[in-house]
């Protein structure tokens, strides 16, 4: 077994552990933090697929977390004050059900990611970091001019949706709905990395030339790419808003997508579990030092440097190696 | 005559510069046909002509389809297998990634590749990266065969090789030429190995076709004028 498997199955032992045993000593809050490392972790493996095997540097992944947000948010509104969400041309009713909310929030954030790659993806390089910016931005104002929504307030939602034969309410029960939710991700990931796509994908990153003239489409690889990578942070986004049981546009901000970026790098690019542990080490930090000082991001950023320049791999490139260059 | 790829009177240019002035010639179903010049003189740039990784004057067709409206990759699954001048493999992936991310369906599978070229069998999880030039060379090939190509196209395939590993790949050639019977143009500047294994031959120079024949017909004077040797 690689050095890598063993951080990766350390890593899984933890998310298992920690909770259980914050469960079985009652600390409920411990769990709180546990589930939101693993839905941003959750978030930050969906951007992985672009940013990662792809290349695709994008910084309007905030776009998809919020559209998932806002999906499970006006859905569950409605059902809760018992209004239809439209009844014209055909009549659609808010649901508290989150299989459908989950659905939902994936096919609109995925819609979402096709239509924005489809423009994004002609450009390249910074160009394409500040289309993808912009369209973020473009989400963000309107979900804030969105009276209807809460606008700026955002939307709060009474009581954690539903999930047939789980009781949602009890932390470490919705807790293990998101972290199978990450590891179903994770082995999609997986296999993803290592299918003809993915490798194809990874090889469109460096040479798109010679990915032509095996007779692929960057472009459309690229797309496909992008369109799986918004559909899971949509997915995020949507747990993200039940563990909150709020919604407010800040999920549609551009500092999230920042984040997002930044759980990747300390954790390790492309690697599969390396947003996990950006995540994981995230969420600790910022519990941890935030204790400690209001200026918490500070120390982050130093963390964030200091990786950067040497331990270009990320926490799982130190540990572990460079198995392959990411440039 | 019916060729599977033609080219009428191609021109192109890099910016102000113009590489090539009119270059004709045919490759036919099963033909070996090997394209020689001096350096400078547009082999290359032929060659990413046909593959459409530049734009070009004139007509080009393939199996009867016009490929100057066609983008580089329609080209390549139309059936064109493009083993580019120095190697160019995607380095970060294995040998066997390297292949199945280029498969497409045909009789060429892993197994055949490796079949082929039995080092390339032996490293399938090397990265490509850490392989030899020669071997390298070898994955190039092999992931131009993969997508399944009817023309293969051998862009200076044994250019800075060892001579028992160009050994190697000149009796590839020779037998993809004896039992698959796909075309195949070659650029390469060994002259003696040219003659063993192609059918005819092209030359140009500045930019135009300057003499075209059976390679038996290429005298040492045509050679000595054209390609200096």
């Amino acid at each position: 077994m690689s050095r890598e498997s063993v951080i990766n199955w350390i890593v899984l032992a933890g998310l298992v552990a920690v909770p259980l045993w914050a469960h079985l000593s009652d600390e409920p809050f411990t769990i709180t933090l546990a589930t939101r490392a693993v839905i941003l972790a959750l978030a930050a493996v969906g951007l992985n697929i672009a940013l990662g095997i792809g290349g695709l540097v994008s910084l309007g992944h905030a776009a998809f977390f919020g559209i998932g947000g806002y999906t499970m948010g006006i859905l569950a509104h409605h059902a809760q004050t018992y209004t239809p969400v439209m009844e014209w041309p055909l009549l659609i009713e808010g649901t508290k059900s989150m299989p459908v909310i989950w659905g939902l929030s994936i096919l609109f954030s995925a819609l979402a990611a096709f239509l924005i790659g489809l423009l994004s993806l002609r450009t390249s390089g910074v160009y394409f970091i500040m289309i993808t910016l912009a369209f973020g931005q473009m989400f963000y104002y309107f979900a804030i001019s969105w009276a209807e929504y809460g606008g700026e307030d955002g939307l709060s939602i009474y009581v954690r949706n539903g999930f047939p034969g789980v009781n949602t309410l009890v932390p470490i029960q919705f807790y293990g709905l998101c972290l199978v939710a990450l590891l179903i991700v994770l082995g999609f990931n997986a296999a993803l990395a290592r299918a003809p796509f993915g490798l194809a994908l990874g090889a469109a990153r460096q040479v798109p030339a010679r990915v032509r003239a095996v007779g692929l489409d960057p472009y459309r690889l690229q797309l496909l790419a992008f369109t799986l990578s918004g559909a899971i942070t949509g997915l995020a986004g949507a747990l993200f808003a039940d563990l909150n049981r709020f919604v407010s546009p800040t999920m549609f901000s551009w500092q999230l997508s920042g984040e997002l970026i930044v759980f990747i790098i300390i954790g390790g690019v492309a690697r599969l579990f390396g947003p996990v542990i950006g995540a994981v080490l995230f969420v600790v930090l910022e519990h941890w030092l935030g204790g400690l000082s209001d200026y918490w991001h500070i120390y982050l950023g130093l963390m964030l440097l200091g990786i950067v320049l040497f331990g270009r791999g990320g926490v799982i490139g130190m540990v572990a190696g460079r198995e392959r260059s990411h440039d | 005559m019916s060729g599977l790829l033609s080219l009428e009177s191609v021109t192109a240019r890099y910016g102000a510069s113009q590489a090539l002035f009119g270059v004709s010639f045919e490759i036919a179903e099963g033909e070996v046909v090997s394209l020689m010049g001096r350096n400078g003189m547009g082999k290359t740039t032929t060659v990413k002509c046909i593959c459409r990784m530049i734009p070009s004057g004139g007509l080009i067709r393939f199996a009867g389809q016009d490929l100057s409206r066609l983008p580089s990759q329609r080209v390549a699954r139309l059936g064109v297998g493009l083993v580019p001048e120095g190697r160019r493999c995607f380095r970060d992936l294995t040998v066997r990634e390297n292949l199945i991310a280029a498969a497409r369906q045909g009789p060429w599978t892993l197994e055949s590749v490796a079949a082929l070229f039995p080092r390339l069998g032996e490293r399938s999880d090397q990265i490509a990266a850490s392989l030899s030039g020669g071997e390298q060379q070898m994955l190039a090939i092999g992931r131009a065969l993969m997508v399944n190509p009817r023309l293969l196209i051998l862009d200076e395939a044994t250019e800075g090789l060892a001579p028992l590993v160009r050994q190697e790949i000149w009796q590839s050639v020779g037998r993809l030429k004896r039992e698959t019977g796909m075309a195949i143009l070659i650029i390469d500047k060994s002259l003696r190995e040219l003659r063993s294994v192609a059918d005819r031959g092209v030359i140009l120079a500045r930019g135009r076709d300057v003499w075209t024949g059976p390679m038996h017909a290429l005298n040492a004077d045509i050679a000595s004028a054209h390609l200096g040797v």
